[in-house]
């Protein structure tokens, strides 16, 4: 296989768009996608600050050596959850984060680290409170939006960006089709706008394969989190993600087409145009601040005994690190 | 040493096979009963395509692209 652009050999072809390119052209290829995402959405405008949310995994990295190559100001966030169960998982996927950092000078990377400010871990708030039935997952998901959030809005970034591609999407879709979610159906899309001074949150991987974006790091040399967090084992995204290339294997494109035919339904036909959120009343929670429909304190406040929420600012506020500025 | 005998290693995280060369990496895949949309395979460090013909000797890693949670 040949490379479109120059005839060189080709490193990967991408069976879906019939494209077959050679290193640099691939490269070259990812990026420009990257930015036509970027703008066909009005994800983020040039002027704009980004936070990009990395968690040592491929897509994340990628994504934040993407917007640094197109020239934005794209400063890390990295929550550092405290998950070890004996292989450090949190640990070398910290390590990951800062070696990618030393490598791009200049570039910020703000980090909390849940224990040090809450005073305990993800697994550990998840066995007091019992959510999520022996998972963590409910719980880390709530720490992590709540967190993204609160970082974005106290240092003023208008646009929080995470590194979500196609089959993430695709899976994510799937999964809200078989049970009807129309709620989750109708939010859904590559861009959610800002409310009330919490930033915009975009997606500009959404329309790349989960193997693209696997390749452009390793054609990148980006050194990443391979191993998985040890809690996402048997998680329902995997294997909607695995039912989602066998048929991809046999139609290549169907998953392309499945995601975005999905887009342009909303975008041309209207599809979920005019379905109405059931009036829950979303306020301010009482505490943080962030929109909420419980009254009172949002799920994420009522986390927390009070005397850790009662600490004083400087407790919350992210550690930041600046590589050979 | 005959040029013929040397198989090719292939390692998956802890796994690793022994496979005759000859095939490409997208047969290789199908060989091992592993779906081509979620691997990538790379040869010296080095991501080749699907057509890339393995060669006797060769080391192959494979990378799993999907992740979950
Ligand atoms: S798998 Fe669960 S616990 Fe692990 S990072 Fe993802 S959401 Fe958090
Ligand atoms: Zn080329
Ligand atoms: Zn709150």
């Amino acid at each position: 296989m040949r490379c479109r652009k120059c005839r060189q050999k080709a490193v990967i072809n991408m069976r879906q768009h019939r494209l077959a390119l050679c290193r640099d052209h691939y490269v070259e290829w990812f990026q420009q996608q990257t930015a036509r995402t970027i703008k066909k959405y009005k994800m983020i405008r040039r002027d704009e600050p980004v936070l990009v949310a990395v968690s040592g995994g491929k897509d994340s990295l990628a994504l934040w050596d993407v917007l640094l190559e197109l020239g934005y100001r794209a400063d890390g966030f990295y929550l550092r959850l405290g998950i070890d169960e004996g292989i450090g998982y949190s640990d070398e996927s910290y390590a990951k984060i800062k070696q990618f950092v030393a490598q791009h000078p200049g570039t910020r990377l703000h980090v909390v680290d849940v224990k040090e400010t809450y005073g305990e871990t993800i697994p550990e708030v998840a066995r007091r409170v019992r959510r999520g039935r022996g998972k963590p997952c409910s719980v880390c998901g709530l720490i992590k939006r709540h967190e993204m959030n609160r970082v974005a809005y106290e240092l003023g970034y208008p646009v929080l960006a995470t590194g979500h591609n196609l089959d993430d999407e695709a899976a994510v879709l799937f999964s809200n089709t078989l049970n009807w979610q129309v709620g989750y159906l109708a939010r859904q899309y590559p861009v959610l706008p800002g409310r009330e001074g919490f930033a915009r949150k975009v997606k500009p991987f959404c329309r790349f394969y989960e193997r693209e974006t696997a390749a452009y790091a390793l054609l990148r040399g980006i050194d990443y989190m391979y191993e998985e967090c040890p809690f996402s084992v048997g998680a329902n995204t995997i294997y909607y993600k695995e039912l989602l290339n066998t048929l991809e294997r046999e139609r290549p494109g169907a998953k392309l087409h499945f995601y975005l035919s999905f887009l342009r339904a909303k975008e041309k036909e209207g599809l979920f145009a005019d379905w109405e959120e059931p009036s829950v009343e979303l306020h301010a929670c009482e505490r943080c601040g962030q929109p909420t429909s419980a009254p009172g304190r949002c799920a994420f406040c009522r986390l927390w005994p009070e005397d850790v929420l009662e600490q004083p600012h400087e407790s919350f506020v992210p550690l930041t690190l600046v590589e050979g500025a | 040493m005959s040029e013929q005998a040397e198989k090719v290693k292939v390692v998956l995280r802890r796994q690793t096979w022994e496979v005759e060369p000859g095939i490409t990496a997208r047969q290789l895949l199908e060989h091992l009963n592993l779906n081509p949309e979620s691997y990538l395979v790379t040869r010296d460090g080095e991501l080749i395509s699907d057509d890339t013909v393995i060669r006797p000797g060769d080391t192959i890693r494979l990378v799993a692209v999907i992740s979950g949670g």
